[in-house]
């Protein structure tokens, strides 16, 4: 079933075309990867399925209902009810502890502080990272705090996660933790995932491959068999 | 292997010599063996047999060094069977994979190079795909990891190096479109 629909997308900074009629399909519970070079129009696309941009031209479908025509403060609504969005760097507020970082959403939605703690603790548990609970941003490492920012993203529990480069200023070991973890996570909810990357082992995480060369979809070459064995 | 095919190519721009043909080889696959002049008379001798090329030129009594040789239809035509088969994703293959890019640079126009050059990559992100999975299988072994690494290792390595030359090929079908 179609959980979010781009139809025919098309965007532009200025005068610069970054998305020249795109259309991607995804299906709920799967993971879609957004490769190509750099430049080619992978961030812009994530943030207009993610209703941050608004496309130029096109449509956006989420269950059914157009996303792009509704207002700033009905998208906003959408992100931080449906949506979950981790990009390269995490985002982490600096000055709070990791699990006051993981409930802060909750916290925002109107959850009870207790209810609230209790989630987070729970969320950074299942990322492997409950004993961080209480130190902040600055005294962990690079992967720990990825796994604390998805955890956050994670806590709301989102029907589509959005991932821009989500493990890009790690190294390969740290990095095959968090999208593990990211991998798992998502399977057991049931969460779409776009994950974008220029980088093919990440990709290889995902279900599918979606290939865009100057704005466009590069469809030739997919879903090949492979001949001679 | 490559080098009948690779001869073949190099015959696809016109009737050459076996000597000729030797140091556009080297030339063309640096990295590959050198190839010996008695490979390619070999190889000539069984292309010829094969109906895939044909001996051109006046001087065919002259023994072997002094023939030249042309691609026949069929030649051409198993060729571009050749640069359309993906080559299976697994490691090592990245001499036969050169070849194959050099030689459908050398005859074929670029979009259909670049068309063999995408569903080369799409086959090895799909076998990327069922490594990954692998390791990722709770039941997995210390050495099952960490052969699916060599692996992934070497099929990323494979995948960057196609990248790149598919954007170059794209660059070069901009620079021709102008
Ligand atoms: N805020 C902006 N203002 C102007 N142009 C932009 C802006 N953001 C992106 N662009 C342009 O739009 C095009 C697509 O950019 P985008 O960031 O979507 O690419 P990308 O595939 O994510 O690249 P990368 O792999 O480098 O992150 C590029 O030509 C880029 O220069
Ligand atoms: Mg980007």
């Amino acid at each position: 079933m179609s959980i979010l629909h781009a139809r025919g997308v098309v965007r532009a900074y200025g005068h610069t075309p970054a998305l020249r009629g795109v259309t991607l399909n995804l299906t709920e519970g799967e993971i879609v990867a957004v490769t190509g070079p750099s430049g080619c129009g992978k961030s812009t696309l994530l943030h207009c399925m993610a209703g941050i941009l608004r496309p130029d031209a096109g449509e956006m479908i989420y269950r059914d209902q157009r996303i792009d025509t509704l207002s700033e403060g009905e998208r906003s609504r959408l992100r931080r009810t449906e949506f979950g969005v981790l990009f390269q760097f995490g985002q982490l507020v600096s000055e709070l502890t990791a699990a006051e970082n993981v409930a802060l959403p909750l916290l925002l939605a109107g959850t009870g502080r207790r209810a609230a703690r209790t989630a987070a603790l729970s969320w950074l548990d299942r990322l492997g990272v409950a004993d961080l609970a209480d130190q902040r941003p600055g005294e962990m490492s690079g992967g720990q705090q990825q796994r604390c920012a998805l955890a956050r993203t994670l806590v709301t529990e989102p029907r589509v996660l959005f991932c821009d480069e989500p493990t890009g200023a790690l190294d390969s070991l740290t990095g095959e933790q968090v999208l593990s973890h990211l991998v798992r996570v998502a399977r057991q909810q049931r969460t779409t995932v776009l994950l974008v990357t220029h980088d093919a082992q990440v990709a290889g995480y995902a279900d599918r491959e979606v290939a865009l060369r100057d704005g466009q979809v590069d469809s030739s070459g997919f879903g090949v068999e492979v001949a001679g064995r | 292997m490559s080098t009948p095919y690779v001869l073949m190519g190099l015959l696809a721009g016109g009737p050459k010599h076996g000597y000729d043909l030797k140091r556009a080889h080297d030339a063309r696959l640096p990295r590959a063996k050198p190839l010996a002049f008695g490979q390619v008379y070999a190889t000539l001798g069984r292309l010829a047999r094969d109906g895939l090329v044909t001996p051109a030129g006046q001087d065919q009594d002259a023994g072997p060094e002094r023939t030249s040789y042309t691609l026949t239809d069929t030649g051409r035509t198993a060729l571009t069977t050749w640069l359309a088969t993906v080559e299976p994703p697994l490691p090592h293959l990245t001499s036969v994979l050169l070849a194959k890019v050099v030689v459908s640079l050398l005859v074929t126009d670029i979009s259909q190079a670049r068309s063999y050059l995408v569903t080369q990559r799409a086959a090895h992100m799909a076998r990327l795909r069922e490594l990954t999975a692998l390791k990722a299988d709770p039941d997995a072994t210390l050495s099952d990891v960490i052969a699916a690494d060599y692996g992934i290792a070497h099929l990323d390595a494979d995948l960057r190096w196609l990248q790149t030359t598919l954007s170059r090929v794209a660059d070069l079908n901009k620079e021709i479109a102008r």
